[in-house]
């Protein structure tokens, strides 16, 4: 018997519809990769069938989940499956969880939510789920509360509770988005290998192709409300059907066309940084403890040169960022913008010659200012206000692609891929030499994000550019610079050309996060340049 | 949590004594001689002499702080000039009936608002959450002591349920002196009660679109157990902030409403003292005032850390 | 989509408050009677042609007194929020431009030293000392603003300071000072104007209170809680006395926080329901 069929699934939000006529199947056991840009409508697709959407949003057609119609279910008789046999886990684990309660108490809840134990035999069960997913009694009792627990450890504790009644579908809603590659790998894995053991079906949610690949058995593809293809894995990526699909796997495995830098004169020169930073103290009167986030880290930026610096969260890159911006002071070593110290306190005129792109596209804009104001803000940098101020922004405007009327309009009617197109702008309006891109894609989906990095690889031709490009995505990095840099714990590991890092790592750390990154089978890994078509 | 707890009493030490600076210095800077301003053009020289040494007004600006400060400490606040009695034993006998008062009002607005906040956001943007947020807009704007007044005029004048003013002392017995404090506290309560309960519904809300709550709905709780298993205890943070500083509004609004309904209370202390010029009971009773709300606000400190773990703890 | 949805609190909040408004300014010209004038014989009258609200003990018109006690109530409650705009905003904005720092720590400590004086305490206090009058409630009033408008500036603020806009704008060199104009100060206006109509609205609460216990505007100048004080003794002859000027306060107040609550749904970025 079919496990879940959906029968032209719609969901609408006042008059918007924002799901269309979708249909699924899914048996018992089985996995599916439901893959697809934000906005494509498949977190809404899984929040629909467990009957969670958001206020104002309604559901019509059929989710037929073992035998019965969910959609025309009482919410007293849904709350009876949720949980009991369909469990599901959400994308941010660091605030799923509920920051008041224990996650013993919160793993035994799902069981004795559905009377399926006592409050003390819940508790047994929860041990032994917590034990299966990876964190053992003796290190992680059931008295720890959720932020003493790492992103990854409570995405694991997220687990536990939704597989705790043996559900016959788990649905993962882009379970591994918010965390690092390493951690990434190891919770698709335990996702995998549970849903093996218990014989459940899983419905694996997520805007990347790669994590699906190898992992489920089949995989649907959304776009903008509607599925666009369905089938095998394997199948669908080898030869897929939908035009939409195709575009997918070329903007995932895009590389800008860069024209080979000429090595000029050292640009940005950062020698034996040490960034500090002081905690507080364990016991009263105890010495402050330091945390050393950057540690005695040297390396030097060319002209017209593209220098990638790779690193999971924490390990002090966007730490290194501030300083090398001259937003923080170093504690050690000097940083050195065309032979002239970088410090908080540099004169104007030098911050001119370094500009920044930072990752969110929302968070970036001042929402009450127009983009012309705001591209002009680095003017502030310049003696004057140059006359011809409007012009320039014009220009900036062209150069990245947009239309010189958008300079009247607010942030807020511009797309995420379009705001980012203006942060560049508003980078090169005082033509500086470097600029800093800080996560600059990382927000962007796949089609978006190839669109961008062509027009940064453009820009440095025409513009001689040097970009200091942070990122914790391999690919991306593949994709835009010469030269890489691998930083971990405050220190760089291992750093050269982008290429010989990427395909022959020396340093061990390296070569884990490689291994750890999803790819596409058939097709270029991360470290290895795609025979080009 | 010990840390914790040493870092609040140190703040809260200094808080003292910064606050018994500023009443200090207030008193101080009355222009001209105390003595004399308490007694009046009248007074002769002898009369204003004799007081300026009961006062203890004759040795240098720190000696007069330290000794009243000290005294302060010891519960010994000085002898009342109108009264002639020591201000320790005014104030507690005035105390008697302004804590209970004070504190009546607070359980009273809490039972009220608790079942209230949590009906509104249960019931979030239908029909009963509208009606319940419409009369608690209107609690807030109602002045606590007009309010009295309309409940003496029904329930006293009107109806002759209970006393329209006065109080027959703890002596008299429990009940007729609970029964005295009744609308006082009713009329202290009520205004209270709505600004809580919508502090409660809109702090319950914000919880409510949190992803730990579609976490528990993924987990098969229906919502209103979500609402009072995950919600409420998330919102409490908020909520015990505004109790906090209710508690300080209760005994201002105490001051006033003992004043409606002649209460032998702290209020009509004051105020007597006020007219009657008498310094050393108002320094004393805005001391205890002020001490009252900043213990208030330490309780209130040491409650957020034992309502939230990540504040438990630290260290 | 935005719909241009009908707010009626928005809207009867704002009717309410420019009623009171008008009045007051209509007093300053104009009024029924005058407030001065004393008719012993015709004193605690009910409403009538002649007098709309009727009289009270010394037969001056209600309806009077009550538009001249709105001057006094507006007035001091504008410039009580005046005083705690104009000190509590910049020291919120420098408090949140500093956070975790010692600056950040005084001004915080100091705010919470201000709430354990609440306003009734701080009029006892100038009262005892300088004598009752309608500035030192004004005063009384304004300084326990002074924290509460500290308070949203800086907790508005330091929301903002962790975005990326900022980085940008200290990558585009300007320092902390014209980040917090240019920047913070406009995107926590919205905050503080919804703030502002409650102190608005707290601030005739608490005149009314203190005119009412007698530490607030002293005779001749017209006052609501002082109406309501002398309306105590003959409530039970002539309620009418003690009715309308405690609806005064009610009305105003309601409106004033109809006004609040309107505003801040009305300026709310996140314009309710647009996401998914």
């Amino acid at each position: 018997m079919t496990l879940l069929r959906l029968d032209r699934l719609s969901v609408r939000i006042g008059a918007a519809p924002v799901l269309s006529e979708v249909s699924l199947a899914l048996e018992p056991g089985e996995t599916l990769g439901l893959v697809g840009e934000s906005g494509s409508g498949k977190s809404m697709t899984a929040l629909a069938l467990m009957g969670l959407l958001p206020l104002g949003a309604q559901a019509a057609g059929r989710v037929e989940f073992e035998g019965q119609d969910l959609l025309a279910l009482r919410e007293r008789d849904l709350c009876r499956v949720r949980g009991a046999r369909i469990g599901m886990i959400f994308q941010e684990p660091m605030t799923a969880l509920n920051p008041m309660k224990t996650i013993g108490a919160q793993v035994a809840e799902t069981l004795t939510t559905h009377g399926a134990a006592t409050r003390a035999a819940a508790l047994e069960i929860a041990r032994a789920r917590l034990d299966r997913v990876g964190l053992p009694a003796d290190r992680f009792g059931l008295g720890l509360y959720p932020h003493e627990l790492s992103g990854g450890q409570r995405q694991r504790v997220c687990i536990a509770l939704a597989i705790a009644l043996r559900p016959a579908l788990l649905i993962a809603d882009e379970p591994t988005t918010a965390l690092d590659v390493t951690t990434q790998a190891q919770i698709l894995d335990l996702l995998q290998a549970l849903v093996a053991e218990e014989r459940m079906a899983l419905l694996l949610i997520t805007h990347d192709l790669a994590v699906v690949a190898g992992r489920t058995g089949r995989v649907a593809v959304m776009q903008a409300g509607r599925l666009v293809e369905s089938g095998p894995t394997e199948q669908v990526f080898r030869a897929p059907g939908a035009a939409y699909t195709s575009a997918l796997f070329a903007a995932s495995a895009h590389v800008p066309r860069r024209a080979p830098a000429a090595q000029g004169a050292p640009l940005l020169e950062v020698a034996q940084v040490r960034r500090d930073y002081v905690l507080a103290r364990p016991a009263p009167l105890a010495p402050h403890p330091v945390l050393r986030a950057v540690d005695e880290v040297s390396f030097t930026l060319h002209r017209g040169e593209s220098l990638g610096l790779v690193g999971e969260s924490g390990c002090g890159k966007s730490t290194l960022t501030r300083a090398i911006l001259g937003l923080d002071p170093v504690q050690g070593g000097t940083i050195r913008l065309a032979g002239a110290p970088v410090s908080p306190a540099m004169p104007r005129a030098m911050r001119a010659g370094m500009q920044a792109v930072f990752q969110d596209p929302y968070g970036s804009f001042d929402p009450r200012w127009r983009v012309e104001r705001l591209v002009a803000e680095p003017f502030h940098l310049l003696p004057a206000r140059p006359a011809d101020w409007r012009a320039r922004v014009a220009a900036a405007l062209a150069e990245v692609g947009l239309r010189p009327e958008d300079a009247r309009r607010h942030i807020h009617e511009f797309s995420g891929g379009q705001r980012q197109r203006i942060a560049i702008a508003r980078a090169l309006i005082t033509r500086p030499a470097l600029i800093v891109l800080d996560e600059a894609v990382s927000a962007l989906d796949v089609r978006v994000r190839a669109q961008v990095l062509d027009l940064l690889a453009a820009l440095q031709d025409s513009h001689g550019l040097s970009y200091l490009f942070v990122s914790h995505d391999l690919g991306v990095v593949r994709a835009i610079t010469g030269r890489v840099m691998v930083m971990q714990a405050g220190r760089i590991v291992e750093a050269g050309p982008t290429d010989r890092v990427l395909s022959a790592p020396e340093h061990p750390y390296t070569r884990s996060l490689l291994a750890a990154a999803p790819r596409l089978p058939g097709r270029a890994s991360p470290g290895v340049r795609p025979t080009a078509p | 949590m010990i840390r914790f707890l040493v870092r609040r009493l140190l703040a809260l030490a200094i808080s003292l004594i910064v606050a018994s600076f500023v009443v200090f210095a207030v008193i101080e800077v009355i222009p001209g001689d105390p003595a004399a301003f308490m007694l009046g053009l009248n007074a002769s020289p002898e009369t204003v002499a004799a007081l300026r040494e009961t006062l203890g007004l004759t040795g240098s600006l720190p000696a007069r702080y330290l000794s009243w400060a000290g005294g302060m400490l010891t519960g010994d606040f000085g002898i009342s000039y109108t009264y002639r009695v020591p201000v320790a034993d005014l104030v507690a006998g005035r105390l008697a009936v302004s804590l209970p008062l004070a504190l009546l009002s607070l359980a009273l607005s809490t039972a009220i608002a608790l079942p209230v906040g949590l009906y509104a956001a249960a019931r979030r943007g239908r029909a009963g959450d509208a009606a319940v947020m419409g009369l608690t807009q209107l609690g807030i704007a109602v002045p606590n002591f007009w309010f009295a007044m309309l409940l003496v005029l029904v329930f006293a004048v009107g109806l002759r349920w209970l006393p329209a003013g006065g109080f027959p002392g703890w002596e008299a017995g429990a009940l007729p002196a609970l029964g005295a404090l009744l609308l006082p506290s009713v009329a202290l309560a009520l205004p209270q009660a709505a600004i809580l309960a919508r502090v409660l519904r809109s702090a319950l809300i914000e919880t409510l679109e949190q992803d730990y709550i579609r976490t528990a709905r993924a987990k098969g709780l229906s919502r209103s157990r979500a609402l009072t298993h995950h919600a409420l205890r998330n919102a409490l943070v908020p909520v015990l902030t505004i109790l906090g500083m209710q508690f300080s509004f209760l005994l201002a609004g105490a001051i006033i409403i003992e004043n409606v309904f002649y209460l032998p209370g702290l209020g009509r202390l004051i105020f007597q003292a006020i007219t009657q010029r008498d310094l050393i009971v108002v320094e004393s009773v805005v001391m205890i005032l002020v001490f009252a709300v900043i213990l208030v606000t330490f309780a209130t400190d040491i409650a957020y850390a034992l309502v939230d773990p990540r504040l438990r703890r630290r260290a | 989509m935005k719909t241009r949805r009908m707010r009626p609190g928005l809207a009867l909040g704002a009717a309410l408050s420019l009623a009171a408004l008008l009045l007051a300014l209509l007093s300053l010209v104009w009024t029924p009677h005058d407030i001065g004038a004393l008719d012993i014989a015709g004193k605690l009258r009910g409403p009538s042609a002649a007098h709309w609200l009727g009289t009270d003990h010394f037969g001056r018109d209600v309806a009077s007194m009550l538009m001249a006690g709105a001057r006094t109530s507006i007035a001091v409650a504008v410039v009580a929020v005046g005083i705690g705009m104009a000190l509590g905003v910049p020291l919120g904005l420098i408090a949140a431009a500093g956070a975790g720092g010692w600056l950040d720590e005084i001004i915080m400590r100091g705010n919470d030293l201000i709430f354990a004086f609440p306003s009734l305490v701080i009029a006892i206090l100038i009262t005892a000392v300088f004598g009752p009058s309608a500035l030192n409630a004004i005063l009384a009033i304004g300084i326990f603003n002074i924290p509460v408008f500290a308070r949203v500036a800086r907790g508005g603020a330091l929301g903002l300071w962790t975005l990326d806009y900022i980085r940008a704008a200290r990558v585009a060199g300007k320092g902390t000072a014209r980040i917090s104009a240019e920047h913070i100060l406009p995107n926590i206006a919205n905050l503080l104007i919804v703030q502002g109509t409650i102190q608005f609205s707290l601030g005739i609460l608490a005149e009314a209170g203190l005119s009412y216990v007698g530490l607030g505007a002293q005779p001749p100048t017209a006052s609501w809680g002082r109406m309501l004080a002398e309306a105590q003794t003959m409530v039970t002859l002539a309620p009418h006395v003690a009715l309308f000027p405690g609806l005064a306060i009610v009305l105003t107040v309601l409106g004033l926080n109809l006004l609040g609550d309107g505003l801040r749904d009305a300026l709310d970025p996140r314009g309710r329901g647009r996401q998914a």
